[in-house]
């Protein structure tokens, strides 16, 4: 009972006029109005949860026919593939440094655009652009930008005098590991920072006078106010970006298409691989089903933090 | 008016914020600037030694030729189809969904709400291969149908979590007083609480639109025929062959893009509180 009291702020207001309306609180009397939503996810994301995890449980031909169980071989035959180890070190460095790099420059950036300046919607606007267009459309444009003969990048470069001839940056796995990130960052930048700047809104500006009048330093005030009072945005944006990193999939396949070989694939586009390019559904389905328990781990504390949060408020 | 009488730092402060505020409003429009710029070059203009930034000359005829030189027509309508039905279906869902959980308490009712939260969270990417064999148990490969149905499944928990936020924050006692002078239940939704709730339904249709309009892993996977394929999979086709066509592939992609971001700024009030399901006050 208690996630139903913590799931809304507004609860209680309405709790107490609504007997008039519903004189029955039985899930049956419920069906009619939450039963289509109800199938819809059953199909679309229960359904799906349980073929994965039967299918990596099962023998599989590449026509997609049953051949019978076989336990946990398919897992086995995953851990034995040379190729896992590499991706999921990269995996690791691909989440950490994203969702790092992504709220470190959202904090001041959010801070930037709460302030009230001549021309702020304008920039608010400019942000949102790369949340609109797509993370597709934007790795595109960046693949072009990053091209070594014809990108503005290297335009750019060769004014300043840094280099002397075109860099290919997405030929090598080294460099083009390090774009790919760095093209996820300016994707994740806006969501972000729209997070942040709906915590900042929310922090009571006559306890920001009170510190202004007692003489607090901004700096201050940030360290002490307004940046403990952004923890639970700030902890909500982490866990969503930690999802959303993880499961990043355009950026990679429109730009380097994990390659060369597996050279810039996470899990998520190994899966992808395995599963749709390899025709190696019994490894890809068990990498699938750990993608997905990873996910549900996050998930599950992100359901725990939102609640937490609720209560407090 | 009080900004006028501050001293000089803080004027000099404020210059600083708007600098700061706007080279990173322009940096984050740049790369589509870019885009835009590309799009309007002769294709020879594209390899050009050395490189220019602008079009030397400027032609605006790809936006009328990519429509000859590339199926743009059949991506855009593909994704019509798909974005508006899949908007259609979240509507019809979620509102009554959104109404009674806004409204009532059951049993299950938190249960119900904790899944729609989950859905939130997991992104069909994840998901790719069940839904890709579930699919296929259906034989829905290929077909609109498919598409449109795993859109809206993807979509819904976000017009569910925004339109119940909404209905709450209706009084009951406005639909009481229509039901006391002889309405319907039914009716007095319709009439009464549906049309206050309009700013809500606006927000959830936008999004859901732009989100299937955006959807990229499931429409790659599952849709083969080249007049079928929505936007994002049908352009990024483009990138495979040799000589890619890059101003007619940004221009295509200018098109597509630019209804969106309009309708995304036109709902930029609301999005976070859906996004993150009201745990952001």
């Amino acid at each position: 009972m208690s996630t139903i009291k913590t799931l809304s702020v507004k609860e209680p207001k309405v709790a107490t006029k609504k007997r008039k309306l519903a004189p029955s609180g039985s899930a049956l009397a419920a069906l009619p109005w939450i039963g289509p939503a109800l199938i819809l996810i059953l199909a679309v994301v229960i359904w799906p949860v349980i073929e994965l995890i039967r299918a990596s449980l099962t023998e599989i031909s590449n026509a997609g026919s049953f051949h019978g169980f076989t336990g946990l071989t398919n897992f086995r035959d995953l851990i034995a593939n040379p190729d896992l180890k590499p991706v999921i070190i990269r995996t690791l460095i691909w989440v950490a440094a994203i969702v790092f790099f992504t709220v470190i420059l959202s904090l001041p950036l959010a801070q930037l655009i709460n302030q009230k300046f001549p021309g702020r919607k304008f920039v608010r606007w400019a942000l949102i652009v790369p949340w609109a267009a797509s993370v597709v459309m934007t790795s595109l444009i960046w693949k072009w930008i990053l091209n070594a003969y014809s990108g503005e990048l290297n335009l750019t470069l060769d004014q300043l005098g840094l280099i002397k001839e075109p860099v290919d940056w997405m030929g090598d796995p080294k460099t083009s590991f390090y774009f790919l990130i760095w093209v996820a960052v300016f994707v994740s930048i806006p969501f972000t920072t729209f997070v942040l700047l709906a915590g900042l809104q929310s922090v009571p500006h006559d306890i920001l006078e009170a510190a202004w009048v007692d003489g607090a330093t901004s700096w201050q005030t940030y360290r002490r106010i307004i940046f403990p009072l952004l923890r639970s945005s700030l902890l909500i944006a982490t866990i969503i970006n930690l999802i959303n990193v993880f499961n990043s999939f355009p950026i990679i396949w429109v730009m380097t298409k994990g390659g060369p070989g597996y050279d810039t694939d996470t899990t998520t586009t190994f899966a992808y691989k395995l599963a749709f390019i390899e025709s190696n559904m019994g490894q890809s389905t068990a990498l699938g089903v750990i993608n997905f328990l990873f996910i549900l781990i996050i998930v599950g504390f992100y359901l725990r933090v939102t609640k937490a949060t609720r209560t407090e408020l | 008016m009080t900004q006028k009488t501050k001293n000089a730092t803080f004027s000099l402060k404020k210059i600083a914020t708007m600098l700061a505020a706007y080279s990173i409003g322009i940096f984050f429009v740049y790369p589509y600037i870019n885009m835009f710029l590309t799009s309007l070059k002769p294709h020879d203009e594209l390899n050009l030694t050395p490189m220019h930034r602008t079009p030397v000359q400027w032609q605006w005829r790809n936006y009328i030729e990519v429509w000859h030189s590339a199926p743009i027509a059949s991506y855009l309508k593909s994704s019509l189809i798909i974005s508006i039905s899949a908007t259609l279906l979240v509507l019809a869902v979620a509102t009554p969904a959104a109404y009674y959980v806004a409204r009532n308490r059951f049993r299950g009712r938190g249960l119900f709400l904790l899944l729609v939260l989950a859905t939130q969270m997991f992104s069909p990417t994840a998901l790719i291969i069940g839904i890709f064999r579930e699919v296929d148990l259906f034989g829905g490969l290929d077909s609109y149908l498919a598409l449109i149905v795993f859109n809206a499944g993807f979509n819904l928990a976000f017009s569910i979590w925004l339109l119940s936020g909404f209905f709450a924050s209706i009084p009951v006692e406005i639909e009481e007083a229509a039901l006391i002078d002889g309405c319907s239940r039914i009716k007095a939704l319709s009439r009464i609480t549906l049309p206050l709730a309009l700013p809500g339904i606006v927000t959830a249709v936008i999004f859901t639109f732009v989100s299937a309009w955006n959807e990229f892993v499931i429409a790659l996977t599952i849709m083969s025929s080249v007049d079928k394929k929505p936007i994002p999979v049908g352009i990024t086709g483009f990138i495979g062959q040799y000589d890619v066509a890059w101003e007619f592939l940004f221009s295509a992609t200018i098109i597509a893009i630019i209804p969106v971001v309009i309708l995304f700024i036109s709902i930029e009030k609301y999005l976070v509180g859906g996004l993150t399901s009201g745990s952001v006050k």
